[in-house]
């Protein structure tokens, strides 16, 4: 594992902005424009030899500058072993294609593009995948809420099917248990056998 | 004779139809009954998986990997289970890792049998359908015996396995392993040698070891091509490593090939099923921390400690630290991963699920390019596609 990353480090230079060893699992970031030259490579060069592109995703921090980021993972059958390779973008800025470089990026991107609105450029055939013909929003955004939009049904009179807003017949419940396990601090006013009181309860 | 114009015959196939195992619909562009295009539209089936997920804590995200490939659901289970372990660095006790081993074989036979028969029935042949669903039932019995469920079992947990096997199924198991090997051997007496089963079959489909790497497949597709790679035997996971079985692969990379190691695989599903029993020690099956695993049912009534820790296991669940991984299973059908990014807290920041099938499936109009409409289908069943994880 060190071996490759050292390797893949040396030859491709300051291409790589990052690259570590997490959990037995090599990782590295790039610039968005290189992701063609970088997985073109991984795949050619003999001690990499990453002849299979497994899965392309998006993931959403909503809170960063560049609020995507694309993971694109690889196996290497001969060598068995993995890389997984980071690119951050946002809603305005495109990212190019790798389905030249891999036949299998195709659907990867197009579901990409439909869950996040992540936009790839020069595609063959960039249309939605998973969602309904019509859909609007990209449905695993942070931003995007978990019951939707619109709601489908059966109209009786119209005889077909129509699109509604979701209508909830009880409010969307979130339930919040993240208080920490070891449990709150508790502070009894008055209690003179607490170690340490906050000042303002100690009167 | 005057120069005729033929047009090409655009078809609709699905979404609603016995051979499209689930709800795929794929226009087809046709050139007389030969397939000139494929343009398949997938979706039908979308719940929103990973977005249900990311609402969900680590505990409750569980049960909707059964609904992904419900064919075959404690694979599914598996990636995920040890995916959360990985992240939380902790290891399931050896009994219960050689439980999951088990049951993950018999996933695996599961999923074969309805895959080969339904794949027979789709060139023709109904009988090895009606045999092959007799030993499902069996083995559902074992799913049933462990977790209460046929189907949805929600019996591999992070940690281990919920509970314990029931006493005398290990040799309940071991009965139905020694009769299982005369049903195969019915069913290929059937399919193997079978004049109209080859004629759909052989050298349909083929694909390369180059194409197979570039559409990204895994599993019996891969292997059907002649690359010997089995996450199990390069990767080992669980108790993987201390079980001997071969790895079938094929020649051709046909739709033939590929239903032949689905066969040899359940034989040697079963050889690791046996040494599974064989070797399986006493002890715990699920990890004793209890910040992780529940505390059983006495306890609670016990200690109030057990109490508390149950309390807070089913309401707030366990928080995973801060990390993200990729772990992947050898599934029946192919390499399934989860992409976890746990950002810390009880439930996961990101749960990407990579299935086989999706990339099996966009590859079907390379496939398909060329051949008549029929054998369309016959590709599609050697494929073996389940809806609920290619949509999610």
């Amino acid at each position: 594992m060190q071996e490759l990353a050292e390797h893949i480090a040396e030859q491709l230079g300051d291409v790589i902005q990052t690259q570590n060893i997490r959990l037995g699992e090599l990782m590295l970031t790039v610039r968005r424009e290189d992701i063609v030259k970088v997985l073109t490579f991984l795949r050619d060069d003999s001690a990499c030899d990453f002849k299979i592109l497994l899965d392309v995703c998006g993931v959403d921090f909503p809170d960063r500058p560049e609020r995507f980021e694309v993971v694109y993972n690889l196996l290497s059958v001969r060598q068995n072993h993995r890389v997984r390779v980071k690119i951050n973008t946002d809603e305005d800025t495109t990212v190019p294609t790798v389905s030249d470089v891999f036949a299998a990026a195709n659907w990867f991107e197009r579901e990409a593009w439909d869950m996040y609105g992540i936009f790839f450029s020069d595609h063959p055939d960039l249309r939605r995948l998973l969602t309904d013909y019509g859909f609007e929003g990209h449905p695993l955004r942070k931003d995007f809420p978990m019951t939707g939009y619109v709601e489908v049904r059966y109209d009786e009179e119209q005889k077909r099917v129509i699109y509604e807003p979701v209508k909830l017949t009880q409010e969307f419940r979130s339930f919040d248990f993240l208080s920490p396990w070891e449990g709150a601090e508790r502070h009894l006013p008055g209690d003179e056998k607490a170690e340490d009181a906050p000042a303002d309860q100690a009167d | 004779m005057a120069e005729a114009h033929i047009k090409n015959y655009t078809i609709n196939f699905g979404p609603q139809h016995p051979a499209a195992h689930g709800v795929l619909r794929m226009v087809m562009e046709l050139d007389g009954e030969i397939v000139e295009r494929i343009d398949s539209h997938i979706g039908l089936l979308h719940r929103g998986t990973e977005k249900l997920i990311e609402y969900k804590t680590y505990l409750q995200a569980l049960p909707y990997f059964d609904r992904l490939d419900y064919v075959a659901p404690m694979s599914q289970e598996h990636a995920y289970a040890l995916g959360v372990e990985k992240l939380m660095g902790i290891a399931p006790p050896p009994r219960g890792q050689y439980l999951r081993v088990l049951f993950a074989e018999i996933s695996r036979v599961l999923n074969h049998l309805l895959n080969i028969t339904a794949f027979a029935m789709d060139v023709g042949a109904m009988t090895p359908m009606l045999w092959g669903f007799e030993q499902r039932e069996k083995l559902m019995e074992f799913y049933e015996g462990v977790s209460g469920a046929r189907l949805h079992a929600a019996y591999f947990r992070p940690g281990g396995v919920h509970q314990d096997v029931p006493a005398g199924m290990l040799e309940d198991i071991i009965a139905w392993c020694d009769q299982f090997p005369a049903f195969v051997d019915d069913m290929r007496s059937l399919l193997d040698g079978n004049r109209i089963f080859k004629q759909r079959t052989v050298g349909i489909g083929v694909v390369t070891e180059k194409e197979a790497l570039d559409w990204g497949f895994t599993g019996p597709m891969l292997r059907g091509s002649g690359v010997a790679f089995d996450l199990r035997r390069a990767q080992p996971y669980d108790a993987y490593d201390k079980v001997e079985f071969d790895v079938p692969i094929g020649k051709n990379g046909d739709c033939y090939d590929r239903y032949v190691c689905r066969v040899e695989e359940m034989a040697e599903s079963l050889k690791i099923i046996r040494q599974c029993i064989e070797q399986m020690p006493d002890g715990p099956v699920m990890t004793e921390d209890g910040k992780i695993a529940p505390p059983d049912r006495g306890q609670m009534k016990r200690s109030m400690e057990a109490l508390i820790h149950h309390f807070k296991l089913y309401t707030e669940g366990f928080h995973v630290p801060e990390g993200e991984t990729y772990t992947a299973v050898e599934a029946p059908k192919g390499e399934f991963a989860v992409y976890l990014v746990s950002d810390g807290t009880n439930k996961p920041y990101r749960c990407k699920i990579r299935a086989p099938g999706f990339a099996h499936l966009q590859a079907m109009e390379f496939c398909s390019k060329g051949h008549m409409l029929a054998d369309s289908v016959a590709i599609l069943g050697s494929m073996d596609i389940v809806f609920g994880e290619v949509d999610r």
